[in-house]
């Protein structure tokens, strides 16, 4: 199965990106544009056999730095 | 002198030849060259130096895959016995992504790379890598990064000052990090990231020679202790 992993910066934390990005929306004439935010997603084909404990694991240990990012999990039922 | 450094090479490290040079240069001996697939480093290593450069391509997070390497589970051993790891740039980067240093290096502020020499200043002249400096002092050592933009919470910030393992701060704006900080230290001062380049300032020919310094306080206290 596949399964999606949105890697976020942990709210607080600059994020150089997204203003990047930002100001870029704001040059391109867009308007009402608060605040941008650039994340990660990860797609990773598992076997049904993984465990959320598993997947868990997986963010906490490399897919996600927990000093500055937040990390959710989605299983996705093709 | 029996001085044994050795110098850990990964996917896309570019600065391992740099820092082997500086250590031979200040040992007299030439440095051991470890490989990221080594199953363990070699015996008795009196001093442990990660290089700069672009690990792994910087692939997910800088550091992030070269602090999971093989070799690294070795090293993480090695510094918690109390073996001196100098880590600089993508060097400090592997040792905030493993967990031997606090906190994270991002994007630099400006979105730009920066490749330049700064003003660094001395923070720390107590530990066994800053110890031929003195406090206040300003260097002249050259910056290349991306991802040099430290950060860590306010409590660790407050907790890394308060304890005196500042080591390094910028003296001018340079990539937008906390505190300006440069280098940090681990709790027991055995272990120093610094994203300046030392290794890259140690002769006047280089431009700079106040690299040369943290390779000579280092080296001297290993061979005195």
């Amino acid at each position: 199965m596949k399964v999606r992993i949105h890697v976020s910066l942990k709210p607080g934390v600059l994020d150089p990106q997204g203003r990047a990005i930002h100001h870029a929306l704001e040059g391109l004439g867009f308007e009402g544009v608060n605040d941008v935010r650039a994340g990660r997603e990860i797609e990773l084909d598992v076997d049904d056999s993984v465990s959320d404990e598993a997947l868990d694991a997986m963010c906490k240990q490399l897919l996600a730095n927990m000093v500055i990012e937040n990390y959710r999990i989605e299983r996705v039922t093709a | 002198m029996s001085f044994r450094g050795a110098v850990v090479t990964f996917p896309g490290s570019n600065c391992d030849r740099d820092m082997a040079v500086a250590l031979e240069a200040v040992s007299g001996v030439p440095a051991i060259r470890v490989w990221h697939g080594d199953a363990e480093l070699p015996a008795n290593l009196d001093f442990i130096a990660l290089p700069g450069g672009f690990s792994y391509g910087d692939y997910l997070r800088s550091g992030a895959m070269a602090a999971r390497s093989t070799v690294m589970q070795s090293v993480i051993e090695a510094a918690r016995r109390g073996v001196p790891v100098l880590g600089v740039c993508n060097g400090f980067q592997v040792l905030t992504e493993a967990g031997l240093l606090p906190g994270a290096l991002m994007r630099n502020a400006s979105q730009h790379f920066i490749c330049r020499n700064v003003k660094l200043k001395v923070e720390n002249s107590q530990s066994l890598f800053t110890a031929g400096y003195s406090a206040g002092q300003i260097l002249n050592i050259p910056v290349a990064h991306h991802d040099g933009n430290y950060f860590a919470d306010d409590a660790t910030l407050d907790r890394l000052e308060g304890e005196g393992r500042v080591a390094f701060r910028y003296a001018e704006t340079v990539n937008g990090s906390a505190r300006d900080i440069a280098g940090v230290l681990n709790e027991a001062g055995n272990v120093l990231g610094m994203m300046p380049h030392p290794e890259r300032a140690i002769e006047e020919a280089l431009g700079s020679s106040d690299g040369r310094a943290l390779f000579e306080s280092a080296i001297r206290s290993l061979v005195e202790a």
